[in-house]
């Protein structure tokens, strides 16, 4: 199945005429996320990082005008293990030169609708909703202008009373992962217009209502986070703003400030093309596809074998 | 005892969760990609045998509770507490009704048990699987039925209430599974 789906992934992409590119999988710097922690590896005297994606790479080959590319291969993500979690996994990178998110998503749609037709004939259904829409559906709630302490409070009623001290954004996941996600519709689910503060590397836009919000979107799959993509940021100041402020959570939360990629910047401030970009985690579609509910049914030595 | 972190927690591992000792039954790691992880635990609580599901923070951690598990030859309840003995040192636990609970009715003298320890002394105690038990009080049997079905309940001498087939008399010894309470067969001597 995991062969069928590499050679059904390759040859959607061929169609469309989007390049496989291989990026390193070891690099000097990696990302400064708060709630990413990247595996070190030594070489001789010096250090560097599995790649927990390759975004940056492959934003440093947009850059050079290398335009509509994807990669197929894996990533490495530290501490990550679980029922849907190993540290190393298989992700689709994918990135689109002059497309925006909605754009992204539907190709995303026939992408996985594609899957599942070609490998186990059957179709998922498809469903769109904000991700302000899903917090005023379940918990009446607004989560772009709620105050923290409103979030807290819904987390502590909700029935997670330590909860009362946390941040905004963890109170978000929270009730996203424990309230919202389960409660998804089945088939495949898309996200859209996420929270300013989880913005990550994604523009960001005043909606309709006025509210600050992301161009970022999720897929999910029966409930399980499939796919994260991006309208991109291009604003190479902004981007470094983001930077310093993870790394301003990430002393604060008593973890190691990370070095930002030099190399980024510099193709980031030559100029990164307009485009959206999508990670699919390739083994949650397989266990999809597989019916399965544990990740280690799909790899062939999860990390407790290997 | 030390702290535990989420990362350390598996299925077993004794905790203490609002100054109550529990063991965790199941724990699941749960990540948004780019968002915090967390671990949704189940525990059961050892001192009300509650089961309780809780969100942490991944990376949290959590005081051990002081508890462990003995196997213990049960000698004698004096009318206000039960006692068992450790098998190699002799030491004395007493324990009390509430630790002893339901267990007291397949409590059979010189049985081995096990029985669990909270901060040294008994919280719970868990009988055998089978135990045999001397019928103390039963209707006279009827020796001729057999084979077919029909059962009447039957007095143990732990004080244990069995439903039994209808031939056993007073002074047999029945085998009984502590778990269901059902009678299992004749003890073979």
């Amino acid at each position: 199945m995991r062969a069928e789906l590499f050679a059904y992934l390759r040859t959607f992409f061929a169609e469309q005429s989007v390049l496989e590119v291989d990026p390193p999988c070891l690099a000097a710097t990696t990302v400064t996320d708060l709630n990413i922690e990247s595996i070190k590896a030594q070489m001789g005297g010096a250090s560097g990082y599995l790649q927990t994606s390759p975004e940056f790479f492959m934003k440093r080959m947009l850059a050079s005008g290398l335009g509509d590319i994807y990669y197929l291969g894996k990533a490495f993500r530290d501490a990550e293990q679980g029922s849907r979690h190993n540290p190393e996994f298989t992700l689709l990178e994918w990135y689109r030169v002059d497309y925006d998110e909605y754009q992204l998503m539907a190709e995303i749609e026939s992408l996985v609708c594609g899957a599942f037709s070609r490998l186990i004939n059957s179709t998922p259904r498809v469903t769109r909703t904000s991700y302000g829409d899903c917090f005023e559906k379940s918990l009446q709630l607004d989560p772009h202008t709620a105050s923290l302490e409103a979030l807290q409070a819904t987390a502590v009623n909700q029935g997670y009373k330590d909860w009362a001290n946390e941040t905004r954004a963890n109170c978000l996941d929270l009730l996203f992962s424990e309230i919202i996600e389960p409660s998804l519709p089945k088939g495949l689910v898309f996200i859209y217009d996420y929270p300013a503060c989880q913005a990550a590397l994604a523009q960001t836009y005043q909606d309709e209502k006025g509210r600050l919000v992301s161009r970022r979107f999720e897929a999910f799959l029966d409930s399980v986070e499939l796919a994260n993509g991006y309208f991109e940021l291009r604003d190479a100041q902004q981007q470094n703003q983001r930077f310093n402020e993870d790394n301003r959570l990430r002393t604060r939360a008593k973890k190691p400030a990370m070095a930002t990629d030099k190399h980024l910047d510099r193709a980031m401030q030559v100029g990164l093309p307009s485009c959206s970009g999508v990670a699919l985690g390739v083994d949650r579609l397989l266990m999809q596809l597989c019916g399965v509910s544990s990740i280690n049914e799909v790899l062939a030595f999860p990390w407790e074998r290997c | 005892m030390g702290n535990y972190s989420t990362n350390e927690f598996r299925s077993g591992l004794k905790v203490m969760l609002d100054g109550d000792p529990c063991s965790i039954l199941d724990n699941e790691f749960v990540k948004p990609g780019k968002g915090q992880a967390f671990n949704r635990v189940k525990l059961r609580n050892l001192k009300t045998g509650r089961v309780l599901e809780k969100t942490f923070k991944s990376g949290e951690s959590i005081e051990g509770a002081d508890v462990l598990d003995m196997d213990m030859q049960y000698l004698y309840n004096d009318g206000d507490f039960w006692y068992f003995m450790e098998p190699d040192t002799f030491e004395q636990h007493q324990a009390t009704e509430t630790a002893v609970g339901d267990t007291q009715l397949w409590l059979k003298e010189q049985d081995t048990c096990m029985v669990t320890l909270y901060n040294g002394s008994p919280l719970s105690v868990t009988p055998p699987i089978h135990v045999e038990l001397e019928i103390v009080e039963t209707d006279p049997g009827l020796r001729g039925d057999t084979a077919q079905g029909g059962s009447k309940p039957a007095k143990v001498v732990t004080g244990a209430t069995v439903k039994v087939p209808l031939f056993l008399d007073q002074g047999d010894v029945i085998k009984v599974d502590t778990r269901t309470g059902e009678y299992q067969g004749r003890a073979k001597d």
